[in-house]
């Protein structure tokens, strides 16, 4: 065994610390981490259960009847898009200039609701078409997916809001500019999951 | 206009007087005594005018170590009611067999044994587990508190909300009959369409998500809080062991929720992934929900590992042998328990290369176990060992625990497994080593660190009547168990045609009421310490001759733990400071930055509680309401930047001055 302690007798070492430190502020970047691996695996369930199911049409529509590729590539630049604005807003915001972070965030958050309004329309054109979740293990794994997917943006669009508000109030002050920042990689984490959802679901799923 | 029944099902969804079961004669019984003991301690708390104080010294505390408490009180609240469901069971299969048809019908019987495993397992070992790592490890990396206090709070109102919900089934409603992991197509809403299944579900998401953000926290905690000094290698075992334990807890509890999701959709939208028909798979359920399943046996037993090491090294007066080993054992543990999920279903048909894996990957958990339990007893060797009651535990618990190993090596070979699959011998393996490994552990780390959270010792010789019932009782239920199930006899059975298996079964019966003398002699062990606690008082802060950093301040400790933020320099560290004449601090206090209470996390999962209910009763108006609520309220805590405060120097002067004519240290 290691042993580190000296014999009895040597001069005593400082045992406790005289200052008070300021806590860093890195135990919420850190804690967010492990709160996305989490939603990560959350997708990762919902990504599997469509592997597993989503070839089982039950007689009905399969994803290369369904899918609309052209709707779902302008959905996807939109969501990209969006994380590029996000970025240009986390530059404004090291720039410490409120009106510019703010106008960025207005027109992320105008990306996102404008993903999520197509993604509604593209739901509501299947459920129309008789492409509803109950018709086949696949359609449901489909909703499943790209719904949970769909309803983290509207969450992220409601978050953005929120600090928008915040950001306008009291400035860019140490806690929204944490806040912002974890927005921010939640942003980013949904454009990830979105680039799996956009090969894995629809570009192979077309091709099926 | 609406018809009268159109009315009461927009208000009340399908919840109706029916739901009461008054007919039931057990369950009223149980339930006039639930509501008389509620109503004494309403009455108690209102009489002395405590509600007050609880709220803003307990409810709604962001103290670690009154959170820890509170978990400790839900776990030991909820180990009664599962531990008569327990009782009900045997009994009823003891009485059940031949002509006898016993006192439960099957249709309660099979929401008791459901109840049984999903309350011992969520809302007993889980919050016990929690509560533990919540009050120690802070305590032992030298930290003030965790790193998110507010949502330590919330994690622990979640559970508690769960907890709620699921009692609450017990006297409105049903609870689930489709087993502890709720299989479909059973699960589903063409085999299960009660309300049973429904409070399973949102009972198990509400406590879920605590679960999951409590892990985060106390993960972030041991990572960016430790004392100055404390690398990861000079971490006390108990420690490492809850970051093993809460690392699972994030990878495993998602998928949790997300499982627990896909059943919900198949059960209110007609979705089809666990059914029969359109296309459905149930066998993708068995996969997900032991994905998270055989880590979780593992989140409970870490932590336990961990308390044995403690107590070991502290009874033995020695530092733990092969602390190095020990660490790579319990990551090593966790590492293989992702990768063993499918020994749960080797009748599946998977194919014997994928059984053959997985058996392997099952056997191979029991090395770095082994190891383990050598480690224990090197420790043990040539130590000045004290017999103290939380050392005792760890006595009962190696042999007992090595037993439940090696039965569970026999079932990770596939062919043993697919002659013992769903029998009794299952069930005394994992009674072995949950019981034997985890509840062990927790009840030694309770009188291990009870001096320490309270003030006052245990009393010994209750606490050794307790120990004593727990062992026997146990092997008395579990050993006839065992032959049960090399006999063929399957579980969850309600009713026996051979009048064979009844001595067996007699036997079973007597050990549990043996068990039951066990836990009577805790709560009484309880109740007698604290009416002695001035003779069992201990001053020191350290009345075991503690080694890790939690013995180092007062007992019960300050609201911050620590005047001073100690500096570590050695693997127990506290015994460390004493061989070299530490003397704590007498001057230079400062103001400490504290944390603020909020009530939030009450109101929040009060909510969340709320909106479970609902979605069981389909009384939509009030899910959307109370799920409208839920976000409004998160949103307008965050509004909230005003969250901490400074406990002033002469405060703090003050706390430490009590402290004054104790001695420093026991060294």
């Amino acid at each position: 065994m290691h042993e580190t302690t000296p014999p009895p007798g040597a001069t005593a070492p400082v045992f406790y610390e005289q200052e008070e430190h300021a806590h860093g502020d890195g135990g919420t970047l850190f804690g967010f981490w492990i709160y996305l691996m989490g939603d990560s695996l959350i997708f990762a369930v919902l990504f599997a259960t469509y592997g597993v199911l989503g070839r089982n049409y039950a007689a009905g529509p399969s994803g290369a009847d369904l899918f609309d590729l052209r709707l779902v590539a302008v959905n996807t630049s939109l969501l990209l898009l969006s994380s590029i604005t996000y970025g240009f807003a986390m530059l404004e915001m090291d720039r410490d200039r409120i009106r510019q972070t703010l106008a960025w965030l207005a027109v992320t958050g105008l990306f996102g609701a404008a993903f999520v309004g197509i993604e509604l329309y593209e739901f509501s054109h299947l459920i129309s078409e008789g492409a509803t979740p109950q018709r086949s293990a696949f359609l449901s794994s489909f909703f499943a997916l790209v719904g949970t997917h769909g309803l983290h943006v509207t969450f992220g669009i409601l978050w953005l809001i929120t600090l928008m508000v915040q950001v306008r109030r009291r400035g860019l002050i140490l806690e929204n500019q944490r806040r912002l920042m974890c927005l921010s990689m939640f942003w980013h984490f949904l454009d990830v999951v979105w680039i799996g959802v956009f090969t894995f679901v629809y570009l192979i799923g077309v091709m099926r | 206009m609406f018809s009268n029944s159109d009315l009461s099902q927009l208000l009340f969804g399908r919840l109706s007087l029916e739901a009461i079961p008054y007919h039931e004669p057990i369950l009223l019984g149980t339930f006039i005594v639930v509501a008389l003991g509620g109503l004494g301690l309403v009455g108690a708390i209102t009489w002395y005018g405590q509600w007050g104080y609880l709220w803003r010294e307990w409810f709604t505390s962001v103290d670690h170590k009154k959170i820890g408490i509170m978990y400790v009180i839900l776990a030991i609240v909820m180990l009664l009611r599962g531990f008569a469901d327990a009782v009900m069971m045997i009994t009823q299969k003891a009485l059940s067999v031949g002509a006898a048809e016993g006192y439960l019908p099957p249709h309660h019987y099979d929401q008791v044994f459901t109840a049984h495993g999903s309350i011992m397992i969520f809302f007993m070992a889980m919050p016990f587990v929690t509560g533990v790592m919540n009050y120690i490890m802070p305590l032992q990396i030298g930290a003030r508190d965790v790193a998110f206090p507010f949502l330590n709070n919330f994690s622990f109102w979640m559970t508690a909300g769960g907890a709620v919900l699921t009692m609450m089934s017990l006297f409105v409603g049903e609870f689930s009959r489709a087993t502890w992991l709720a299989y479909p197509p059973l699960s589903g809403a063409a085999y299960s369409p009660g309300v049973g299944v429904d409070y399973y579900i949102w009972g198990l998401q509400i406590a879920g998500v605590g679960t999951t953000l409590s892990g985060i926290n106390l993960i972030a905690t041991i990572v960016k809080m430790r004392a100055p000094g404390m690398t990861m290698m000079k971490l006390p075992v108990f420690t490492w062991t809850t970051l093993a334990s809460n690392a699972i807890i994030v990878t495993i509890f998602p998928v949790l929720t997300a499982t627990l999701v896909l059943l919900a959709l198949d059960r209110y939208v007609g979705t089809r992934f666990f059914t029969n028909d359109f296309g459905g798979n149930s066998m993708l359920y068995m996969n997900l929900i032991w994905i998270w399943g055989h880590p979780e046996v593992y989140v409970l037993i870490l932590p336990a590992f961990g308390i044995y090491s403690e107590v070991v090294s502290t009874f033995c007066s020695k530092r733990l042998f092969g602390y190095t080993s020990m660490v790579y054992a319990t990551m090593v543990i966790a590492l293989v328990s992702w990768l063993v999920w499918l020994h749960h279903f080797f009748t599946m048909g998977a194919g014997a290369n994928v059984n053959a894996f997985f058996g392997i990957t099952t056997m191979i958990i029991s090395i770095p176990t082994g190891a383990k339990v050598f480690n224990w007893l090197f420790t043990m060797y040539r130590g000045k060992i004290r017999f103290e009651t939380p050392f005792i535990w760890v006595i009962g618990f190696i042999p007992t625990f090595v037993i439940g190993g090696l039965t569970g090596v026999l079932l990770a070979v596939p062919p043993a497994d697919f002659v013992l699959h769903n029998s009794l011998f299952l069930v005394a393996h994992f009674h072995n080593v949950i019981i034997g490994g985890v509840v062990f552990g927790l009840l030694a780390g309770v009188q291990y660190w009870f001096p320490k959270a309270f003030g006052y010792k245990l009393d010994p010789f209750w606490g050794k009547v307790s120990f004593w019932c727990w062992l026997v009782g146990f092997w008395t239920t579990f050993t006839p168990i065992y032959i049960l199930g090399l006999m063929g006899v399957t579980r969850r059975t309600q009713h026996f045609e051979d009048p064979a298996v009844q001595p067996y079964l007699t036997i079973a019966a007597i050990g549990v009421f043996i068990i039951m003398a066990g836990i009577a002699a805790f709560v009484f062990q309880l109740f007698i310490s604290y009416v002695r606690r001035e003779k069992l008082h201990d001053l020191t802060g350290d009345p075991w001759g503690g080694r890790t950093l939690e013995w180092s301040t007062t007992s019960p400790p300050p609201p911050y733990n620590f005047a001073f933020t100690p500096v570590v320099h050695d693997l127990d560290a506290w015994w460390d400071m004493k061989k070299r004449g530490y003397d704590h601090p007498l001057e230079g206090f400062r103001p400490i930055h504290m944390p603020k209470n909020t009530g939030t996390g009450v109101i929040l999962a009060g909510l969340s509680t709320v909106l479970g209910f609902a979605l069981v009763w389909y009384i939509w108006w009030l899910a959307a309401l109370s799920f409208v609520a839920l976000i409004a309220t998160a949103i307008v805590h965050t509004f909230n930047y005003n969250r901490d405060y400074f406990i002033p120097a002469e405060e703090v002067v003050r706390i430490e001055g009590q402290r004054m004519a104790q001695p420093a240290g026991g060294a």
